[in-house]
């Protein structure tokens, strides 16, 4: 068999604990706030590097991300949590690649790189498409096991647990593959300050789309974000014939 | 300090900046844990005793691993809340 490749693709998001704000002129949300990597693709590092761990022959393990100057901070953290090298892609904030183009992109790095198989995030938490892994299986012809819980490599056999709703399914599949990662996949660890340190060490590669032959215009347009209408209050009744009282004027009885 | 012994003395400053390090995330903020962070070292800097410095190191790579389990375990829920409606 021949040596892993692995490509895992991170987003940089505004961080989960951080809530969004919508900003005044109502085109966007505050994006001044805490960035940090998108957890779910946390997940997918931590699978890559935890297949090397239990002694697979990973070969390499490239963390890549398309986005403003500062998805490079994503990227080291991406190899202080054990990627070997980083690809940025520059993309202007102002024109974000959407789902399709990221597959477009992705596509094109997997054959650059030579990859064997792409582990991302089935979603990121700031858009929540989760459509990007399932679009590259597709541009690649590969297959695809999304949402796994857990992922087994024997030779070029690939086994998947994924949840599904009411359960888990098991997928086997040969390699070349593309897998998406759950919630309980694994544990990511912890980005440390030595690791941190470390990781500035790695060769970090800058592209931009021309250097992939691409041209990949926004396609949707963003007409207006507004906050959602704030929950409004109950009330309280006094007795049971309130109550009743209530539902019937609700038309629940 | 004539008595200072350079091995524990770096030892404990790559500690204490490691767990700075963390605070970045803390979900008090910063300063929040940066004084209480220093607090604690600084109460313990009257020791002399090498064993009784190891063991306060080991004990501040205790609170490293509490820590970064309760960022694990704070994220790991706060999103199956928002993705896992029960």
């Amino acid at each position: 068999m021949s040596g892993l490749r692995i490509l895992v693709p991170v987003k940089r998001v505004i961080d989960y604990a951080v809530k969004p704000r919508v900003n005044r002129t109502q085109t966007g949300i505050d994006t001044s706030v805490k960035h940090s990597m998108n957890p779910f693709d946390e997940l997918s590092i931590e699978e890559a590097v935890r297949l090397r761990e239990r002694k697979l022959p990973v070969e390499s393990i490239t963390a890549l991300s398309a986005g403003p100057a500062k998805a490079q901070d994503i990227l080291r953290t991406a190899m202080a949590m054990g990627a070997d090298k980083g690809i940025h892609v520059q993309v202007e904030e102002q024109n974000a690649l959407e789902p399709l183009g990221v597959a477009k992109l992705l596509k094109k790095v997997a054959e650059g790189e030579k990859s064997n198989l792409v582990i991302l995030g089935k979603q990121a938490i700031d858009d929540d498409a989760g459509q990007t892994g399932q679009m590259l299986a597709g541009l690649l012809g590969w297959s695809q096991a999304t949402q796994a819980s857990k992922v087994q490599i024997e030779n070029d056999t690939v086994t998947v647990t994924r949840e599904v709703d009411g359960g888990v399914e098991t997928l086997k599949a040969k390699l070349p593959m593309v897998i998406t990662t759950d919630l309980r996949l694994n544990e990511p660890r912890y980005a440390s300050l030595p690791n941190i340190m470390k990781a500035k060490k790695k060769p970090l590669e800058k592209k931009t789309l021309k250097d992939y032959d691409l041209d990949l215009p926004t396609k949707l347009k963003t007409i207006k974000v507004t906050e959602p209408p704030p929950r409004k209050g109950g009330v309280k009744v006094e007795d049971v014939d309130g109550m009743i009282g209530k539902l019937k004027e609700l038309g629940a009885l | 300090m004539a008595s200072t012994n350079p091995v524990l003395r770096q030892q404990v400053k790559r500690i204490y900046k490691e767990l700075l390090h963390m605070g970045r995330d803390y979900p008090e903020g910063y300063d929040y844990f940066r004084t209480r962070l220093h607090r604690a070292f600084a109460s313990q800097q009257h020791l002399t005793d090498p064993d009784e410095i190891k063991k306060r190191i080991g004990r501040a790579e205790f609170v490293k691993k509490e820590i970064e389990a309760m960022y694990f375990l704070k994220k790991y829920r706060s999103l199956r809340h928002r993705y896992d409606p029960y």
